[in-house]
């Protein structure tokens, strides 16, 4: 049985009332802008890199408490990345949001975005968990449109 | 007795115990919880009497209408016309010429725009719309103004939700063609004053059309008496089945309008090189409808008029004060939408909550809402919020679910704040 907690872990509640690196970023390398037009979820997502490594991460913008302490926990984990460790540590958090029910959610790697492992229970938040990341993917892959999770 | 006697209100009595046994869905449970049904505004639950009309027509009666000669379709045809005229008496239509099955009010709109408006709206003319429209009342007068090349303008509403009428007086001109209004806006409650709107747009030559979607299930609806041209509103809203709705259409003006869609049904004769059309209203549905249906909202229309409209409202007014103040008192919620007259729907924000975290919470103790921009997203803007909370009420909602829904609101305040 989904529950409350399941979905709204205490780290989940923290990030979202002190979200982290939480801030504009005037020097950043990529810029980008997501946003979820079913629940007006928006976002600026700012990234600096020095060849290919990621050594800033930064964000603004207001969403529901989902999306927002997503944004900030990535934030906190993608510092001295490489571009190619961050794409697939996108795919392993969208693998795990979007695991099918009947399998265990598969963490490894994943470290503290496993808090987010509930959000597969609620089909309706998928998107609001994976805006930022989807935003980052973008960002990092050269696109320059606002990102959408609405295709 | 020879005094004159003022009028005053009966207190009406609705005995809601009674009626939910007539909804058995709302014994359901959600995550656990008793189902709490607040989202009546996107669509409404249905009486057993409705369902077993759907029910009976496929298991007894089943039969395409209008075109068989043998007994399963000639009752199946009597039906669905019993239909027509039962929602001719409900909104009090001149006749049953003017009542066309459609979809829903989306498709109704799409009718009057893609017929009405590509006759009568050309290049450099004026549609007036107003700032709190679904966007089924926005977008398919946009895809006529740029096929046409006509010009869209938006009464402006006030802080409260209220349409501004001096404003909308002011926006009439020689090319003004038509006024599409919603009677109840779906995302404030706000009722607007289609009839004193209409008689504005008559006097200057202006034909209305007014969404009622999210009125016929909540006030009785007089089309003689308010006088619009098009009405269009939806079966699933009012205690319906989904895929059908009605375009109330004045006579005169469906008359003179060419054809939605062509097919079966909306012709008199057709060969390779002429057809003619049907009478009215069959000329503007072609294809088998949705006859079940169809006559389901016989059976919807037959239930609620069972209860009676006037003790419908009464009863919903008094419980959306109940909620109004309820919900007020919890700190740190906002009402969007505050007009003076209001039905059934109350948007709400609450600091430093996301309506999609209030949604999703709610769920979870069982309660039933709508979050986000509601289809009306230039209300949102308007407002300067992502989106809202909102608990949209029926007849069968009461009291002790009001209340629990507050409970929990504390609770979403205590988790989040
Ligand atoms: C005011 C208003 N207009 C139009 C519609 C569209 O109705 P339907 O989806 O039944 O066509 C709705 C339904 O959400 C509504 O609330």
């Amino acid at each position: 049985m989904s529950d409350l907690k399941e979905l709204y872990q205490d780290t989940i509640l923290d990030h979202n009332k002190n979200p982290r690196n939480f801030h504009k970023m005037p020097d950043a390398t990529l810029s980008l802008e997501g946003y979820n037009p079913l629940c007006g979820d928006h976002l600026f997502l700012y990234v600096k890199l020095d060849n290919d490594v990621i050594t800033d991460v930064s964000f603004e913008g207001s969403g529901c408490a989902i999306s927002k302490s997503s944004a900030s926990l990535m934030t906190t984990v993608l510092k001295g990345k490489r571009v190619d460790e961050a794409i697939s540590l996108f795919e392993k958090f969208h693998d795990l949001i979007t695991s099918p029910m009947d399998k265990q959610p598969n963490t490894d790697g994943l470290g503290k975005l496993a808090v987010f492992s509930g959000v597969r229970e609620f089909p309706a938040r998928i998107k609001c968990a994976g805006l930022a990341w989807h935003t980052l993917k973008s960002a990092l892959e050269g696109d320059q449109r606002t990102i959408s999770t609405e295709q | 007795m020879t005094a004159v006697v003022p009028q005053v209100d009966q207190p009406v009595f609705l005995d809601v115990d009674s009626v939910r046994e007539d909804f058995p869905i709302l014994k359901e449970h959600v995550h656990g919880k008793p189902l709490i049904y607040f989202d009546n505004g996107a669509t409404s639950q249905k009486p057993i009497p409705v369902i077993e009309a759907m029910h009976r027509y496929y298991l007894q009666e089943n039969s395409n209408i209008h075109r068989g000669v043998h007994l399963l379709s000639t009752q199946a045809t009597i039906a669905y016309e019993q239909a027509r005229s039962k929602v001719k008496s409900f909104i009090n239509a001149g006749s049953e010429n003017e009542v066309v099955f459609v979809r829903g009010t989306t498709e109704a709109i799409n009718l009057v725009a893609q017929t009405y408006g590509r006759q009568n709206v050309k290049s450099g003319d004026e549609i007036i719309l107003t700032a709190m429209e679904h966007h089924s009342n926005i977008v398919p007068w946009q895809l006529l103004a740029k096929q046409n090349g006509a010009t869209i303008k938006v009464v402006p509403m006030t802080d409260q939700g209220e349409l501004i009428i001096d404003e909308y007086e002011k926006m009439f001109t020689p090319r003004t063609r038509l006024v599409a209004v919603v009677h109840v806006s779906n995302s404030l409650g706000t009722v607007n004053p289609v009839h004193h709107m209409v008689e504005i747009a008559h006097r200057h030559g202006v034909p209305v059309l007014v969404d009622g979607a999210q009125a016929v299930q909540h006030m009785p609806v007089d089309m003689r008496a308010m006088q619009c041209d098009f009405y269009a509103f939806s079966a699933h809203k009012m205690y319906g089945p989904t895929g059908v709705g009605i375009l109330y259409g004045r006579e005169e003006l469906l008359q003179d309008m060419p054809p939605y869609q062509g097919g079966g049904d909306m012709i008199r004769s057709v060969s390779f090189e002429e057809t003619t059309f049907n009478e009215l209203p069959y000329k503007f549905e072609a294809g088998t409808p949705n006859i079940s249906g169809g006559i389901a909202f016989d059976a919807t229309i037959d239930y609620v008029n069972q209860i009676g409209m006037h003790r419908i409202m009464a009863y919903e007014n008094a419980l959306m004060r109940y909620a109004t103040e309820s919900l007020l008192n919890i700190p740190g919620l906002r009402i969007i939408g505050t007009a003076k007259t209001k039905a059934s729907v109350i948007s709400f924000v609450l600091d430093g909550v996301h309506p999609h975290d209030v949604g999703t919470f709610l769920d979870l103790e069982g309660i039933a809402i709508r979050t986000g921009h509601h289809c009306t997203q230039p209300v949102m803007t308007f407002f300067g919020i992502p989106a809202t909370s909102r608990v949209s009420l029926a007849l069968y909602n009461k009291k002790e679910e009001i209340d629990v829904l507050v409970e929990a609101l504390h609770k979403v305040r205590k988790t989040f704040g």
